[in-house]
């Protein structure tokens, strides 16, 4: 038999039982279907993030923490030891150890460190515009270098005396500003509150409207005058030895180091007693979160593939039996073993790709609806954010993969019809 | 005179000339079998359904196999025509010892020089009449063009190329089973085996089924082994074999 008339005769013993072949497939579809979906999501995040982290610059930073501490605070199951002159803080009962004027000197003093400050943190409690409207919002530093996608106007300034304020794409509208465009140069009002509860007033100019990137998810971005300002009123009247506390140093690094030398500088770092990331690192850890989701994402396709495989093993068993007569005619014919053998795995595999194929399909285009509606509502801002991606060369691998999975399946039942004896299977009533 | 003789092969190729300027075709001896014994099972089920039979079976015979029913007719006829091999003794097609061809050489043999018709039909109903006579071609790896062309042809010559195109499943009996006999000549073979062809059929049916065959044995030359309980149909053929028990009990010539 030729190979041509085994997949064209394969293809239609697969719908002699339509209803049997429907529900084996929709096992396979729902496998290949959520493969399809996960991987459209982790190809379309991965590659707005390399997209990002390509253009995020201020790739000399690093961000310096106490060991032990991470950015959701320290929640020790041990008790551990208190060592004299360490500073703690406690926000909503997680404590945090802070870095203090010795640690800044000993990270400046490490060779490959070009600078290092305090990341001064402030909290001020609104911003108002043009209607007085009151909102509040996240401060942040920023940093020099660091790539800002604006909307309008530039970047900030820390060398100048002025007091500076990149605004996100969804502030200019809610403060009373016309547009974007009208809000660069315009005055807004920060407010904060001091040590004794004192509401403070400063007044920032706004110099560029940013869109809303990955990056831009820390809140509006203040230059250092601005920063200082709020700070010293932050901490109006309090001790100096409780002022120069903070849990995050900044620090720039030499940039002609290259990425050996950098680890060995964190590794230096971080015998010292102090976790080093650099911005990169930072977003590799997002990239790694959403690596691990669509890891246990697929591991379900594969359990749902799993499963598919035991439906084409079931009814490729039930069609051999069925078929019996039929397999004994064709091999009394002179048809060999072999090609019976054939004929049935190409039936499993035609499962497998009819299976993939129409839930591949069906996963692109949940993909590129579900990407289309996204896009349009809560992932506006996020210029250039495509929710999923699907090159076509990874759902040619993941119909292939199954391909093979149903073929595998296949063997048994296609083996069992392959040893039938014709004589048996003539006699079979 | 038999091959299995010959101490050697080339003493063989010598007698095989010889046997074919001997013998004219219509004498030269097709299937034959030698002290051919078939025993099911094993130990104490073990159940001895043939026993030591000989036989020689000329080119352009009919044979029909006769006997009570479980006396060994089906497990004789599946062993001429190489789907069963016996337990003991041996058989020789064209000469040539069948225990010696592979697996291969075997499945070429049935599929190019033995035609099958069977008391069950063995039509995939939900193929066309033409599907259902093409697949020993198709088995064959013959082109399509051409398969349809020889399984149009088949179909003409049992009075069938009108119904073509239809399903398998449309067909009285009779059609039916004229549409076995057209695939099982449609590889233009040298021996038809046929189990009980009219055993599912009414007399008059039957009788068109039985002149069908007999024309082809008439016209082409084919050998027909055929196993039957209907006695008109027995003494139609040339010669009868009844069995009883396993055993040849006589063997009559018409
Ligand atoms: N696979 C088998 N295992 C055990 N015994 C078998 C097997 N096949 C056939 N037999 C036995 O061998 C004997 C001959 O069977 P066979 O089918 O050749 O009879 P038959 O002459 O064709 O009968 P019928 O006219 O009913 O078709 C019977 O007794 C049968 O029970
Ligand atoms: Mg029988």
């Amino acid at each position: 038999m030729k190979l041509i008339d085994i997949l064209q005769t394969a293809n239609s013993n697969m719908f002699r039982s339509r209803l049997r072949t429907f529900l084996t497939i929709i096992a396979i579809f729902i496998g290949a279907f959520t493969l399809t979906l996960t991987n459209g999501i982790g190809a379309g995040v991965a590659s707005y993030i390399d997209e990002q982290l390509g253009n995020i610059g201020a790739k000399d930073m690093l961000i310096i923490q106490p060991k032990n501490s991470n950015p959701f605070g320290e929640s020790t199951s041990t008790p551990q030891k208190y060592e004299e002159g360490q500073s703690v803080t406690n926000t909503g009962g997680i404590s945090m150890t802070l870095l203090n004027q010795n640690d800044l000197d000993k990270i400046r003093s490490t060779p490959g460190i070009v600078s290092a400050d305090f990341d001064i943190s402030v909290a001020p409690n609104y911003i108002s515009g043009p209607n007085s409207d009151k909102f509040k919002f996240t401060a942040s530093s920023y940093y020099d270098g660091v790539n800002i996608s604006l909307k309008a106007g530039s970047i900030p300034n820390n060398h100048t005396d002025e007091k500076q304020i990149l605004l996100t794409s969804d502030f200019p509208t809610v403060l009373g500003f016309e547009s974007p465009e009208k809000a660069i140069g315009q005055n807004v009002s920060v407010g904060i509150k001091t040590p004794t509860g004192e509401q403070k007033v400063v007044y920032a100019k706004v110099v560029g409207v940013q869109e809303k990137t990955l990056m831009s998810m820390g809140g509006l971005q203040l230059n250092s005058p601005l920063i200082s300002e709020l700070h010293t009123l932050q901490t109006e009247g309090l001790p100096a030895d409780a002022t120069n506390k903070q849990p995050i140093i900044t620090a720039r690094f030499d940039q002609s180091l290259n990425d050996k030398q950098l680890e060995q500088l964190k590794k230096t770092l971080n015998e010292k007693g102090y976790n080093a990331i650099t911005i990169e690192d930072q977003i590799g850890i997002i990239k790694q979160v959403i690596d691990a989701v669509i890891a246990v994402l697929n591991f379900f396709a594969g359990i749902a593939l799993l499963a598919a495989s035991f439906g084409i093993v079931n009814t490729l068993l039930m069609a051999v039996q069925e078929r019996t007569k039929e397999i004994g005619l064709m091999k009394a014919m002179g048809m060999s073993s072999r090609k019976v053998f054939l004929l049935f795995s190409t039936e499993a595999m035609l499962l497998g790709f009819w299976g993939s194929l129409i839930g591949s399909l069906a996963g692109v285009t949940v993909g590129l609806v579900a990407n289309k509606v996204a896009t349009d509502t809560f992932l506006k801002d996020l210029v250039g954010f495509e929710l999923t991606s699907f090159p076509l060369l990874s759902i040619f691998v993941i119909m292939f993969i199954i391909m093979m999975i149903a073929f595998l399946a296949g063997t048994l039942p296609a083996r069992r019809a392959s040893k039938k004896d014709p004589i048996e299977a003539l006699r079979y009533e | 005179m038999w091959v299995s003789s010959q101490p050697n092969t080339e003493a063989k190729s010598i007698v095989k000339i010889d046997v074919l300027i001997y013998n004219s075709r219509n004498h030269m001896s097709v299937i034959s079998a030698k002290k051919i014994t078939r025993v099911y099972g094993k130990k104490e089920s073990a159940f001895k359904a043939l026993d030591n039979i000989n036989l020689d079976i000329k080119q352009g015979e009919s044979i029909a196999i006769i006997g009570k029913s479980g006396s060994g007719k089906s497990t004789l006829m599946h062993l001429l025509a190489l789907l069963d091999t016996p337990t003991s003794g041996s058989l020789f097609i064209n000469d040539q010892d069948s225990g010696k061809l592979s697996k291969k050489e075997l499945d070429n043999l049935r599929n190019q020089s033995f035609g099958f018709v069977f008391q069950q039909f063995f039509l995939n109903s939900n193929n066309s009449v033409l599907e259902n006579v093409i697949l020993p071609l198709k088995i064959a790896g013959m082109d399509r063009k051409d398969r349809t062309k020889r399984g149009l042809e088949a179909l003409r010559s049992v009075d069938l190329a009108d119904k073509a195109k239809n399903k398998a499943s449309d067909l009285s009996g009779g059609q039916k089973q004229r549409v076995c006999i057209a695939r099982a000549l449609i590889n233009n073979p040298s021996i038809i085996f046929a189990d009980e062809p009219t055993g599912n059929l009414d007399s008059q049916t039957g009788n068109k089924i039985e002149n069908l065959l007999f024309k082809l044995n008439k016209e082409q030359g084919i050998t027909l082994i055929i196993v039957t309980h209907d006695d008109e149909l027995a003494k139609r053929c040339s010669r009868q074999i009844n069995l009883k028990d396993g055993k040849v009990i006589n063997r009559g010539k018409k």
